[in-house]
């Protein structure tokens, strides 16, 4: 088979035409220019503002780990609110898409819809949201100044948000893809998907996965090599130790999905057959190969919130972790079977029943170190004060919810069992169960409980709680319809359904997706009125809930350089020990701190990397080749950058030390 | 349509019957046809799925009461509760929690092991439903799928016959289905019968069913594959054996041949089909759509891996400077021909797989 139409391109603009532009479809103009408003609105106000110098030098160019860490979160949120838009028009779709009504969305935008969501909410949701939660707090609670590779920092940061752009632009230009979240061959391949929306996913990730990848390595190196003196591996705090194990996971894996978007880029660009229907190509690899990266993600995805919960129990039980040592051996665990289980993922595909059930048993028994984890904290509980501040409430409803989330899992992990609910709206139940109940509900257990570190003063708590039992009750009443669907045989996907009866489920489903609409407004609610009233909600102290790990030693928020003396660790809770014994804060004998310098190549290269990735997409070769040649001169040009590194004099340090002494002081 | 969730009389044990209580209660007046199926081997698949709950919930109903009670008898205003800041190890709560679900996991990981393995769905079925095991005189019924874009194509080698977007089999009869794909990836399902499996493009999967209670049923496929996947829908009817044969009879009175140019216009994409039926079929017709050589001098699959092991067998043999005869013949299996198609899915060609079977029954 060869190429279809290459002829038709043109050699400025490639495949790029006006057609392109989807003025025909009336939701897609309206949300343009929502969009363009609402950007030019920010633009008119950084300018007005005269911010422009501030946003470039304090944040784009930032090597700093705890801004780039905050402008993860950011992105998160923000893709959050994309990714639930979609979200909301499938709900609608399904609830109304009944008999005769063929609802509001034809397949070629509803099938968009549903990968699109599935893409970004797992590749620009939760993981920049997870990776900037660690990068924000594994190199304060390690006692660093900054992460191993401050500069590879920027850059994943901004390689991620290209990616992510790059996904947002296809909204706008062209399509984005009808595959599902994972773009099976034959359907992703030229044949069936001859348009641009596989090459907007094809890119999108592979740009975003460069950041995750380079981001895994980075945090490895930081959290191997910047230890402060005396905290082994053994004294680590868990969430550390749950970064240190997903990022072993990303690195592991993440050169994978690298490949085989390789693999399918050949056969969609140049020909190849890797996964066609022809000359020898086997679509069975790709969906071997795209789960070989996929199952370790969800695990690269719940690691760091297990962390999180571990952080939060102890802290608002005033006590200390039950069961630390196995807690950590159970995250190794689950860091190596997660290798071991990809197969569940299509029994159904024909292989034999000794691998079914191989995979199947491999998957039930990472339920032995969850299931310790959860008793963990269940006995980290037994015999405490438990203070239901937002944190512990998002990890009690957590709990609650997870288990359920795990007993559907491991039926899924039954061969057989699997066999009548694969790719049923029970597995679509599952799945959110444990990501929404899992990751999403221990984001926001994180958000409350660091926010104060990171800006310096707490979130308030009336539309804190408004959310939490927004998003609680929304989730329950979103997803158990679709448990109850799925063991009435209804597959997910499906744009349009016959069966009348089946419409309350979608309707109730519907009305969930709302209340969780009404929990996400309540969390941007909430942000705002605690920026707005930042000063009752001040944390003079560092330490407001009477923390554990090291980065409650420091004031909120850290000084640029986090620490200006190195800890010495004796305890895994080496704030609560050094509290305990009655450690005194050092006021003299600062030094001048050696940091890394800002830079903004990393923010430059990824532009690059965008304009190259678009370029791709759209077969405009010249500037792909033009682009890849910006690419490589500006990192070579990056290396004559000496200007890397500087010093904190010491009159600031000793200025910065002085004004959090006064600040302790002050409050007694 | 509101029906019954009728599963009490299939119930054997009590513990299953408690569970089953529960989640018909939560399923009250729905057709939750994956707990309630026709079909035995759907039937098996749901009552590993019940068994399955029932031995989860022995430890998460009582983490979840744990939970709760914990929470509340250790809320912060509780100054009657104990309190034990630095208590963070006990060997024997370590043990209990590693060793219970480990148990569990035996357990269940046992009855995975044997339940794969009997409800292979390669595997020909040895019973109707429990305590009738098939008569070996009955010869199973053939159906051979193929998913097109966006509809079902069943034919009947046995009869004939061939339909689209409806199938039918007699009540009590082996069911052999050999599933296959025109372009994209499937799934086969009708969830009263039996678990579904992929219906892949130049490639067969097998599935071995029995349908125990006539009736009307939905099929469809649970693998998106496109802009028509949501009509891709079909309805299976169990009949007795006299409706099967007047059954077969309408198709046979449809007077239409679908030989390979009719299938070569049918394969082109279409939406919400109506039901088609035709009197004859092409000889050759499944096999060639399996191969994806419908199309005249297109080359077939299994011919071109043949040509192709061939190539590589002469290659190697050069390579390894043998005479070329005896590497063919010495070292390499007699090559597949057409009548035994590949099995791209099976790692094992459904011949073997079948004997396989066998072994694992002694």
């Amino acid at each position: 088979m060869s190429l279809p139409l290459p002829v038709a391109d043109s050699p400025i603009l490639g495949r790029l035409s006006l057609a392109a532009l989807p003025l025909h479809e009336p939701i897609l103009v309206v949300t343009f220019i929502g969009v363009a408003i609402g950007g030019i609105a920010v633009l008119g106000l950084i300018t007005w503002y005269r911010w422009w110098g501030i946003l470039w030098r304090d944040w784009i160019t930032s090597v700093d780990h705890k801004k780039i860490g905050i402008m993860y979160m950011v992105l998160g949120i923000i893709m959050l609110l994309r990714g639930f838009s979609d979200a909301l028009m499938m709900r609608a779709q399904q609830a109304v898409a009944f008999g005769s009504n063929q609802g509001y969305l034809p397949p070629e935008h509803y099938d968009q819809i549903f990968t699109a969501h599935g893409v970004i909410m797992i590749f620009f949701v939760a993981m920049p949201l997870v990776t900037g939660l660690m990068n924000y707090i594994v190199p304060l609670q390690i006692g660093a100044r900054d992460v191993a590779f401050p500069f590879l920092n920027n850059f994943s940061f901004w390689m991620t948000t290209s990616g992510a752009v790059l996904t947002m632009i296809s909204l706008f230009v062209g399509v984005y893809a009808r595959t599902g979240w994972l773009a099976y061959p034959p359907l992703s391949g030229l044949e069936f998907s001859p348009d641009v929306g596989v090459d907007y996913y094809i890119w999108g990730l592979q740009i975003a996965g460069v950041g995750t990848l380079l981001s895994g390595i980075n945090l490895i190196a930081t959290i191997v090599k910047l230890r402060a003196p005396g905290m082994t591996m053994m004294k680590m705090p868990v969430f550390t130790w749950t970064a240190l194990c997903t990022n072993v996971l990303i690195v592991a894996v993440f050169p994978v999905l690298t490949a085989t978007l390789v693999l399918l880029s050949l056969d969609r660009y140049l020909d190849f057959h890797f996964f066609t229907n022809n000359l020898g190509g086997n679509p069975m690899m790709y969906v071997n190969l795209i789960w070989i990266w996929g199952h370790p993600e969800v695990y690269i995805l719940i690691l760091p919130l297990f962390g999180v919960y571990s952080e939060v129990v102890p802290t608002f039980t005033g006590k200390r972790l039950f069961g630390y040592s196995s807690m950590v051996y159970a995250t190794v665990v689950i860091t190596i079977l997660s290798y071991l289980v990809w197969l569940h993922h299509f029994f159904t595909m024909g292989s034999g029943a000794s691998v079914n059930s191989f995979f199947g048993i491999t998957t039930m028994i990472i339920s032995i170190p969850t299931g310790a984890k959860i008793f963990n904290w269940l006995f980290t509980m037994y015999r405490g004060r438990i203070r239901f501040e937002l944190p512990m409430m998002w990890t009690i409803a957590f709990m609650l919810t997870f288990v359920i989330g795990g007993m559907t899992g491991v039926m899924l992990a039954v061969p057989p069992a699997d066999f009548v609910l694969h790719n049923s709206l029970f597995l679509i139940a599952h799945f959110h169960n444990v990501i929404i109940g899992g990751v999403l509900f221990g984001l926001f257990a994180a958000i409350n409980y660091w926010w104060p570190k990171a800006t310096g003063f707490r979130l308030e708590t009336k539309w804190g709680k408004r959310s939490f039992w927004l998003w609680v009750s929304g989730f329950w009443c979103a997803f158990a319809p679709l448990y109850v669907l799925g063991l009435m045989g209804v597959t997910r996907r499906l744009r349009h359904f016959d069966d009348m009866s089946l419409q309350v489920y979608f309707v109730i489903a519907a009305f969930g997706a709302l209340l969780i609409a009404g929990g996400i407004l309540c969390f941007l609610i909430q942000i705002g009125v605690s920026v707005l009233h930042r000063d009752e909600l001040r944390d003079t102290t560092g330490d407001p809930w009477g923390g554990r790990a090291l980065e409650w030693s420091t004031s909120s928020p850290p000084p640029e350089y986090n620490f200006a003396f190195t800890p010495v660790i004796h305890d895994h809770d080496a704030w609560w020990d050094m509290k305990t014994r009655g450690s005194e804060r050092p006021t003299e004998g600062f030094r001048a701190i050696h940091m890394p310098s800002n830079t903004g190549a990393g923010f430059i290269l990824a532009g690059i990397s965008l304009v190259l990735g678009f370029a791709m997409v759209w077969h405009i070769w010249w500037l792909a080749a033009l682009s890849f040649a910006g690419l490589i001169v500006t990192a070579i040009a990056h290396t004559f950058n000496y200007r890397r590194d500087h010093h904190i004099p010491v009159d600031e340090v000793v200025r910065t030390e002085a004004a959090r002494t006064a600040q302790l002081a002050a409050q007694g | 349509m509101i029906r019954r969730c009728s599963l009490a009389r299939r119930l054997k044990s009590g513990a299953k019957a408690l569970s089953v209580v529960g989640v018909a209660a939560l399923l009250a007046g729905c057709n939750a046809v994956v707990l309630a199926p026709a079909g035995d081997v759907a039937a098996q698949q749901r009552d590993l799925l019940v068994i399955s709950v029932v031995l989860m919930l022995l430890v998460i109903v009582p983490v979840m009461v744990l939970i709760v009670l914990f929470a509340w008898r250790y809320r912060e205003s509780n100054e009657d509760a104990t309190y034990a800041p630095d208590w963070d190890h006990s060997t024997k709560i370590e043990l209990v929690i590693w060793s219970v679900p480990l148990l569990i996991i035996i357990c269940l990981g046992a009855v995975t092991w044997l339940g794969t393995h009997v409800l292979d769905p390669y595997r020909p079925i040895e019973r109707l439903e429990h305590a009738r095991p098939v008569d070996p005189a009955v010869k199973p019924i053939e159906v051979d799928v193929v998913a097109l874009d966006w509809k079902w194509l069943f034919i009947y080698p046995e009869y004939g016959i061939a339909t689209v977007n409806e199938m039918a089999a007699p009540v009590d009869r082996p069911i052999q289905f050999k599933i296959t794909a025109s372009s994209v990836m499937n799934s086969f399902y009708i969830p009263a019968l039996a678990g579904q499996i992929y219906a892949m493009p130049g490639m067969e999967t097998m599935l071995h069913a029995v349908i125990n209670r006539p009736g009307v049923y939905d099929g469809f496929s649970a693998n998106y594959s496109g802009a028509g996947f949501s009509g891709m829908r079909f309805k299976f009817h169990g009949l007795d054996h006299a409706g099967f044969e007047q059954w077969v009879a309408t198709a046979k009175a449809s007077g239409r041949t679908l030989d390979r140019a009719a299938y070569t216009a049918l394969a082109r994409p279409s939406e919400n089909v109506p039901v088609m039926r035709f009197a004859t079929v092409e000889h050759g017709l499944y096999s060639a759509a399996l191969n994806m050589c419908v199309t005249p001098g297109t080359p077939c699959m299994a011919d071109t891996m043949m040509k192709d092991a061939h190539t590589a067998g002469q290659s190697m043999a050069q390579a390894m400077d043998m005479p070329h005869g005896a590497a063919d013949s010495a070292h390499r299996p007699p090559a597949p021909s057409l009548s035994q198609p590949i099995t791209g899915a099976g790692l094992i060609a459904p011949a073997e797989r079948a004997r396989e079977g066998d072994r694992q029954t002694l």
